[in-house]
């Protein structure tokens, strides 16, 4: 029997043999601790208009992969490398730790160019070796992950979902009056600095699990389904790492049933879902609010 | 793949031999030719949308025409169906979403690209995993080729590139105006939705033509980094949009250069004469502001 029929047919038998694969636990392990992290993050990224920033790290990551690949390193390495030293980079640029998008997006097409130098470093000096290596950067690979890599993921996302926990009064108040918070004494300018970090962070580590080209779903999505559906900070904030990880989760048992789907697609197809409905949801009272609401 | 290496008689200290050799295959020939109509396209474009504050629009658009891409394929369809239909609709989804610069709705604003840029991609990802192979020209597609150009794509990019030119110049003063004072050209009159929408159609279509020719990642490369040298340096529209064409043409032409005596990649070069050159613009800026004693010129332009 396939694994989609037996889903169907038995739900409760389907689940368990489900999760007897190795690599399926590895994939809710690490999965679910990267949604975590990516919802938390995902909605200041979101609250602070830094969406582009985030994509711009995603991309960053797959440079620092390849370049790790051509230096012929560890490629987590490259990854967490580039990411970290590039948000720091954006802190410093931008006034009050935001840079320009315009800013933003030269430096990080220069990232990409040079992630096209590295590939072709990587695919020229290693005979044998074809394009696929980078692909993975770009679309991850979750059923791939070992179980050390998972139990690695899931720690590095608690940390990350503990950090933003830990500064997320102040970063809300920064985020929403910054010239108040200042001066109430908020070091807005620190915790800008600080987030960018962890937004690198994490997008280092969910470069490895969804991929570089659909990190950016992870955070942005939840997290903008979850500001249409309340106006209250910490409520949207718990909401967005829910919706997060139960896209996720939906998304993996989805992509065992149906094997041809990717794990990516499924994951972002339900987190789209999820905006939609709130979409749909709110567009009466947005209307009748006169479309913003504080 | 994107190695040039074709440079066989090497680089010689005769610089008027090198442009000679450069000149002599027609495969750079059409390099140049088409490296220049996209220059100045995607300048002009470029122009507007660093002015807008659209440069992530902008990047989504140049990347969600390979999924448009791989469905059309996927579908027995011809792939330009796929790169101006992906590209078209992402201009309107994003056209929908009304923008403003309070805070929540610039945020929720920044949440739909994002959705729309990933849920794209995740689309192209499934396209590309039920179709099977076609791995190696993503590759291609995303970080971009100038090789292998035929003159009759060189034609239509210049067609193209010409209607697109048209309907830019047609619609330049007031996308100005409401650039700069969205409420006060809406009382005059001007219908800024609609010219909103009209640009992000613009963006999305050029981005979608000249994709299929260059990539993504050059697109991208080519709509920011000139423009956004040229608006460090002036205020004034005009001379702007001059400059930022000038920028993406010797971004071009020297990015080329480069990659033909060069292993690596023409993405590379490009994208880094391009950056050199937005440095160099940034740090001029500051020297002049610090000389003229006077607010950054950037202060001059609006927000």
């Amino acid at each position: 029997m396939t694994a989609s029929a037996a889903l169907v047919v038995d739900p409760v038998t389907g689940l368990a043999h489900m999760f007897s694969h190795p690599f399926i636990r590895s994939a809710f392990l690490g999965g679910t601790g990267i949604a975590v992290a990516s919802g938390l993050v995902g909605y200041f990224v979101v609250l602070r208009s830094q969406v582009f920033s985030g994509d711009a790290l995603s991309h960053v990551a797959v440079t620092g992969a390849l370049g790790a690949l051509a230096a012929g390193i560890d490629v987590a390495f490259g990854l967490y490398g580039a990411c970290v030293v590039v948000a720091i980079g954006l802190a410093l640029l931008g006034a009050r730790g935001r840079a320009d998008d315009t800013v933003i997006g030269s430096v990080f097409a220069w990232i990409l160019g040079l992630g096209a130098l590295f590939l072709t470093i990587y695919t020229t000096s290693s005979s044998g070796v074809d394009a696929t290596s980078g692909i993975s950067v770009l679309f991850g690979s979750i059923f791939g992950l070992s179980s050390g890599r998972a139990v690695a993921d899931a720690t590095v996302g608690l940390g990350i979902a503990v950090g933003v926990v830990a500064i997320a009064r102040p970063l809300l108040f920064a985020s929403v009056d910054d010239a108040v918070a200042s001066a109430r004494g908020v070091p807005v300018r620190a915790l800008g600095f600080v987030f960018l970090v962890l937004v690198g962070v994490t997008a280092a580590a969910a470069t490895q699990a969804v991929g570089a080209l659909l990190l950016l779903g992870l955070l942005a999505t939840p997290a903008g389904a979850a500001q249409r559906l309340t106006a209250r900070p910490f409520v949207a904030f718990a909401l967005s790492a829910a919706i997060a990880v139960g896209s996720t989760w939906v998304g993996l048992v989805v992509s065992y049933a149906a094997p041809t789907v990717p794990p990516s697609f499924g994951i972002l197809a339900a987190a789209v879902g999820c905006y939609v409905v709130a979409w749909s949801a709110t567009l009466g009272r947005a209307r009748a609010h006169g479309a913003v609401r504080g | 793949m994107t190695v040039l290496g074709a440079g066989t008689g090497g680089l010689t200290w005769d610089l008027g031999q090198d442009v000679r050799e450069l000149l002599s295959q027609h495969f750079m020939v059409n390099a140049f030719r088409a490296g220049t109509i996209v220059a100045v396209l995607a300048g002009a474009i470029g122009w507007f949308m660093v002015l807008r504050r659209q440069t992530f629009a902008g990047h989504t658009l140049a990347v969600i025409s390979f999924p448009g891409a791989a469905g059309a394929i996927l579908a027995g369809v011809s792939a330009s169906f796929g790169y101006f239909g992906a590209a078209i609709a992402g201009a309107l989804v994003i056209a929908a979403v009304p923008r403003s610069t309070s805070g929540q709705a610039r945020s929720q604003e920044s949440a739909v690209i994002g959705t729309v840029q990933a849920f794209a991609l995740a689309c192209g990802a499934l396209f590309v995993s039920l179709y099977g192979g076609f791995l190696n020209s993503l590759v291609g597609l995303l970080f971009g080729t100038f090789l292998g150009i035929s003159d009759t794509q060189v034609t239509t990019l210049l067609v193209v590139a010409t209607a697109a030119l048209v309907v830019l110049g047609a619609i330049a003063r007031p996308l100005f105006f409401a650039t700069v004072d969205p409420d006060v050209a809406r009382a005059r009159g001007v219908p800024v939705r609609l010219v909103s929408t009209v640009f992000l159609v613009l963006l999305g279509g050029a981005a979608a033509e000249v994709s299929q020719v260059t990539g993504a990642l050059l697109v991208f490369a080519l709509l920011v980094m000139p423009a956004a040298a040229a608006q460090r340096l002036t205020a004034r529209p005009g001379l702007g949009v001059g400059l930022t064409v000038v920028f993406g043409i010797v971004t071009v032409w020297s990015g080329l250069g480069m990659a033909y005596f060069s292993v690596y990649p023409v993405g590379f070069f490009v994208t880094t004469v391009g950056f050199a050159i937005y440095v160099l613009a940034w740090a001029w800026a500051l020297v002049a502001a610090r000389l003229a004693r006077r607010p950054m010129l950037e202060a001059a332009v609006v927000r």
